[in-house]
């Protein structure tokens, strides 16, 4: 690269960088801040003269109390996390064994298919969920975990075939081709393999199906109606507001501890996540 | 081990078709090299057999069983791939071991095969490492042993050594060689190489457009290629070829150009009658073009040197002749200039004529 | 030379090849994609079937309803709040698309450089886009509070900042800071459109920049260098090399953005739930509102397959452009 002088280095790229960083990050300490103040210090007007928002000397843990008390945040971990659990692993199963086929075998309508699974990846779930709550209704899955492990499935398995299909194409052919003359079926030089050769792209695919899972909301909003049924996103919505009067400090410590482990488990495969991520808006 | 009887197969992708009839009977313990020029389906034919295309149209034979029909899987072949084609997600061990485990055989077999594999080829210090710690001579190696571990019917090989680099290719080409020598498996092997071709192969099928040029052992190749494409093709640096009218004169048959004027070998005289008045392609290799010393005239034309590059073994002159171009590989000792024109005498022994418009050889 | 022995040769024998469905790339490929065309046709297909039924008929929550034609949608072409929606959606989708490529880019730019801990910031930055939206989305609302807003109170001491800055010239300002800073950022109809978008930008940004910054790093810095060196300015090098070069990604990035963004849910949801007045609604909350809040089924699934076309057009016309840019 180029440099010019320091103070350029500066001007053009510390000084930008921070301020992106700042607001990109601020949020989240702002969440953090909030959970661990409390109330009395919470509640104060921004125009008083010593407001110190940054920091407090009497840090607590009421808020984290209250949640873990009072409502069943614990449950609502649980359900998020058993639904993102099922609706990814059901997701990487159908999307790896569509994404092996069409780009793998030659079969009529291969391409046409190829389609249809790319369009339905660009289908919003905003579109269809009022007809799926009338479907889901009908199926008496209403108020079940499975409503939402079953139609999970619709954004993720597109997605989950979409990148495979990326992952499969630059594995070379005739590694399973040789797998067949050595002997094997079709099927077993998948398993054998392929697949395991495709694993960092299986595991890319996951980590970003999960984070996707835990992260829905509008589904999660519709099907679900009693209180312990409830995924974090929804639960945080409808029981920590009791008509205008927002719980600030136990809604933090909600938003953070929910965040809490999908941001884990993305630390783990930061760069699965991210090629999943670039993979996702490759053509 | 088995003979291989390809009986008029093509094969058609959607619109194109990239072979068209390809009619080969391979003798038991034969080593047959299929060369042709890139995209001639050379690698089209070697799949087939493999089974890894369809056959559009023929029969495929391998024994006495028409494989048409069978997967891969039950043909009791195997094969060498351009790009090594190792499991990545495998010691060498397992690589080599696939095969043996997909058929079943007991862990002692297993390790008993392998291990006199990996003796022959020389990789048993690197059975325990993952293919891409491997350099590509040993990755060769590792994809030759996967393929003899099994001791199947047939060995085809699809460019096994393109990914190498000049040397290795060398070294490599000798020990496929001897592997064979060693164990007589019915190999196919597909190149594009010509030198691949004459080095390894028992018999060698030179290809064009899905289509059988010539078959015969290397030297039937090199000394009577049955066409201008063959004559063209087998030989480096490749046969010069020159435009001539053949013209009959007092029993003495003549090739004449603007630039030359060399008189028939008596063997092709009578055949070349036939074309009197006609034009017909003049072929010599460039060994065979010698410095005149006087002594045949009726063989002797003019030529201007343009370059020469001294190789040490000899000297290669890269020749104006008319309006043409020829190629002529001289002693080490003769001393010529760039810019010289210099006399040159053809050896009627081995002079070729081809059909001007049919290219077949006269 | 191998001579050619005159052999018996036994008639050929053609084995009857087991049946191996499996071995058949049709049959297979039938197999693999089963579970997925189940799936998809059982909760996308039906649906969208089911959703264009809905609409055309009188349905509300527990109530069968009937055949009513297009009368939920010529329904839609008089209400007033209807107009609003569509208005609010294309200035939302367009604001914070130009935003979020600008400013993505420019992140991206920045990240190519190469510097300490940069695997850690580029980690840490993907953070708006993994954390949950929702839980993510409160934390803004937070501070856009009207009485305990932080941002209210950073405008204030910017504002301080200024005036003492401008008092050592003996300037004075007109109104006092604190007067100044009171934005009721929720609670007005223009500040709150401003709100939600500052938030999709917010949460959009890092997506921009990681896949326009995988774009860049295809890009090979002898490029660059070779224009440098042809004398080109650090900007036209941009502009000639790097933004070309960067299209083809760079459109199915916005294609992605332009759709998730267009049927946006959450922020709204969660930050005004469309109000005040309805001024921010999107068609997915108003849709929410209709078919859930009021319990009118068949209305809220014709407000968001009204999406469907507007969507369709945008991806038709996007895939057309991107064949184009990646054919040139
Ligand atoms: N799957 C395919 N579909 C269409 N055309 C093909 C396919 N595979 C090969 N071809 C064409 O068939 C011809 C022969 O190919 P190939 O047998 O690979 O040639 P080579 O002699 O170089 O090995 C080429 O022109 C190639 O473009
Ligand atoms: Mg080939």
């Amino acid at each position: 690269m180029i440099e010019g002088a320091i103070w350029r280095k500066w001007v053009y790229f510390y000084l930008p960088l921070a301020l992106f960083l700042l607001f990109l990050l601020f949020p989240f300490y702002w969440m953090v801040i909030t959970t661990f103040r409390p109330d009395n210090e919470l509640y104060i007007a921004w125009r008083r003269p010593n407001y110190a928002p940054f920091w407090t000397w009497n840090p607590t843990l009421d808020h984290i109390k209250f949640l873990f008390r009072e409502t069943a945040f614990l449950t609502w971990l649980w359900n998020t996390m058993f639904i993102a659990l099922c609706s990814t692993v059901i997701s990487l199963f159908c999307g790896v064994l569509a994404g092996y086929a069409l780009s793998r075998l030659n079969f009529p309508f291969a391409g046409s298919l190829g389609t249809m699974i790319f369009v339905t990846y660009l289908v919003p779930q905003t579109l269809l969920f009022i007809p799926l709550s009338d479907i889901i209704r009908n199926y008496r899955l209403g108020d079940t975990p499975w409503s939402l492990i079953l139609t999970y499935p619709t954004f993720l398995i597109p997605f989950c075939t979409w990148l495979m299909m990326g992952f499969f194409k630059s594995i070379p052919k005739e590694l399973e081709e040789c797998a067949r003359i050595d002997g094997a079926s079709r099927l077993k030089a998948m398993f054998y393999i392929i697949l395991p050769v495709a694993v960092p792209g299986i595991l890319s695919a996951g980590i970003f199906a999960f984070t996707l899972s835990w992260n829905e909301f509008i589904y999660a909003l519709v099907f679900l109606s009693s209180p312990e049924q409830k995924t974090v996103p929804v639960g945080v919505v409808s029981e920590l507001i009791r008509g205008d009067v927002f719980f600030w400090g136990a809604l933090m410590a909600g938003a953070l501890l929910g965040s809490i482990p999908v941001a884990i488990a993305y630390s783990f495969f930061v760069e699965h996540y991210v090629s999943g991520l670039t993979g996702s808006v490759k053509g | 081990m088995a003979n291989v009887s390809i009986r008029k197969i093509h094969k058609h992708y959607a619109d194109f078709h990239a072979v068209k009839g390809v009619s080969l009977e391979i003798k038991d313990k034969e080593f047959v090299v299929l060369v042709g020029p890139s995209g001639c389906g050379k690698t089209t034919t070697l799949r087939m057999v493999a089974g890894l295309e369809s056959i559009t149209e023929g029969d495929i034979l391998i024994g006495n069983t028409v494989v048409n029909n069978l997967p891969p899987m039950d043909r009791d072949i195997a094969m060498v791939f351009q790009n090594y084609a190792l499991y990545p997600h495998m010691s060498v061990f397992d690589n080599m071991a696939f095969g043996l485990k997909m058929r079943k055989f007991d862990k002692a077999e297993i390790k008993k095969r392998v291990d006199n594999a990996a003796d022959i080829l020389g990789i048993t210090d690197h059975l325990t490492r993952k293919p891409r710690m491997l350099s590509g001579g040993q990755r060769q190696r590792v994809a030759l042993g996967r393929a003899i571990v099994r001791n199947p019917q047939v060995f085809l090989f699809d460019e096994p050594l393109s990914n190498l680099d000049a040397k290795l290719r060398v070294q490599m080409r000798v020990e496929i060689k001897k592997l064979h020598q060693r164990l007589s498996t019915t190999s196919i092997y597909v190149t594009h190489d010509q030198i691949e071709a004459m080095t390894l192969g028992d018999r060698v099928v030179v290809m064009k457009d899905g289509l059988i040029q010539q078959v015969g052992e290397p030297l039937e190749l090199y000394n009577t290629p049955a066409n201008k494409y063959v004559a063209g093709f087998i030989g480096s640096p490749a046969m010069n070829f020159a435009n001539v009218t053949i013209k009959t004169e007092n029993g003495a048959v003549w090739a004449e150009s603007p630039a030359m004027r060399i008189r028939a070998p008596e063997r092709l005289a009578a055949r070349l009658a036939a074309h009197d008045g006609k034009p017909a392609v003049i072929g010599i290799r460039p060994e065979d073009l010698l410095m005149a010393n006087g002594t045949s005239p009726e063989l002797t034309f003019t030529a201007g040197v343009e370059v020469a590059e001294q190789l040490g073994s000899e000297i290669l002159l890269d020749l104006k002749v008319g309006t043409g171009a020829m190629v002529a590989s001289v002693e080490p000792t003769v001393r010529v200039k760039p810019g010289e024109a210099i006399q040159l005498t053809m050896n009627p022994e081995r002079m070729h004529f081809f059909d001007a418009k049919t290219e077949a050889a006269i | 030379m191998v001579a050619t022995a005159v052999q018996t040769v036994p008639a050929p024998h053609t084995p009857e090849p087991r049946w191996r469905p499996l071995e058949n790339e049709g049959w297979l490929a039938l197999v693999l994609l089963l579970p997925t065309l189940v799936l998809l046709g059982l909760f996308i297909a039906y649906p969208f079937v089911r959703g264009i039924l809905l609409s055309v008929s009188s349905s509300r929550v527990g109530v069968p309803g009937e055949w009513v034609g297009f009368a939920n949608f010529t329904r839609l072409l008089s209400d007033p709040i209807f107009y609003m929606v569509v208005r609010n959606t294309v200035w939302y989708t367009f604001i914070t698309t130009i935003f979020k490529l600008a400013l993505g880019l420019w992140l991206a730019l920045l990240l190519n450089r190469n510097f300490r801990f940069k695997a850690f910031t580029r980690a840490f930055i993907l953070l708006p886009f993994i954390i949950p939206t929702v839980l993510s989305t409160f934390a803004w609302k937070w501070m856009f509070d009207p009485t305990f807003s932080v941002l209210n109170w950073f405008i204030m001491k910017m504002c301080q900042w200024k005036v003492s800055f401008f008092g050592l010239f003996g300037i004075e300002p007109a109104t006092s800071c604190v007067v100044q800073a009171q934005f009721n950022w929720l609670g007005d109809a223009d500040l709150a459109m401003w709100a939600i978008i500052i938030v999709n930008i917010w949460r959009g940004v890092p997506f921009f920049a990681i896949s326009l910054l995988a774009g860049l790093q295809t890009i090979s810095p002898d490029l660059a260098e070779a224009a440098a060196i042809d004398g080109a300015k650090p900007l036209q090098r941009f502009w000639y090399i790097t933004w070309p070069l960067l299209l083809p990604v760079t459109m199915v990035v916005v294609l992605f953005s332009v759709i998730q963004t267009f049927a946006d849910f959450q922020i709204v949801y969660v930050m005004t739930g469309g109000g005040p007045a309805n001024a921010t609604h999107l068609f997915a909350t108003y849709a929410y509102q209709m078919g859930v809040g009021t319990g009118l089924l068949s209305q809220g699934a014709a407000i968001s397959l009204a999406m469907f076309p507007i969507l369709f057009g945008i991806v038709i016309v996007q895939l057309l452009y991107i064949r184009r840019v990646e054919t040139r």
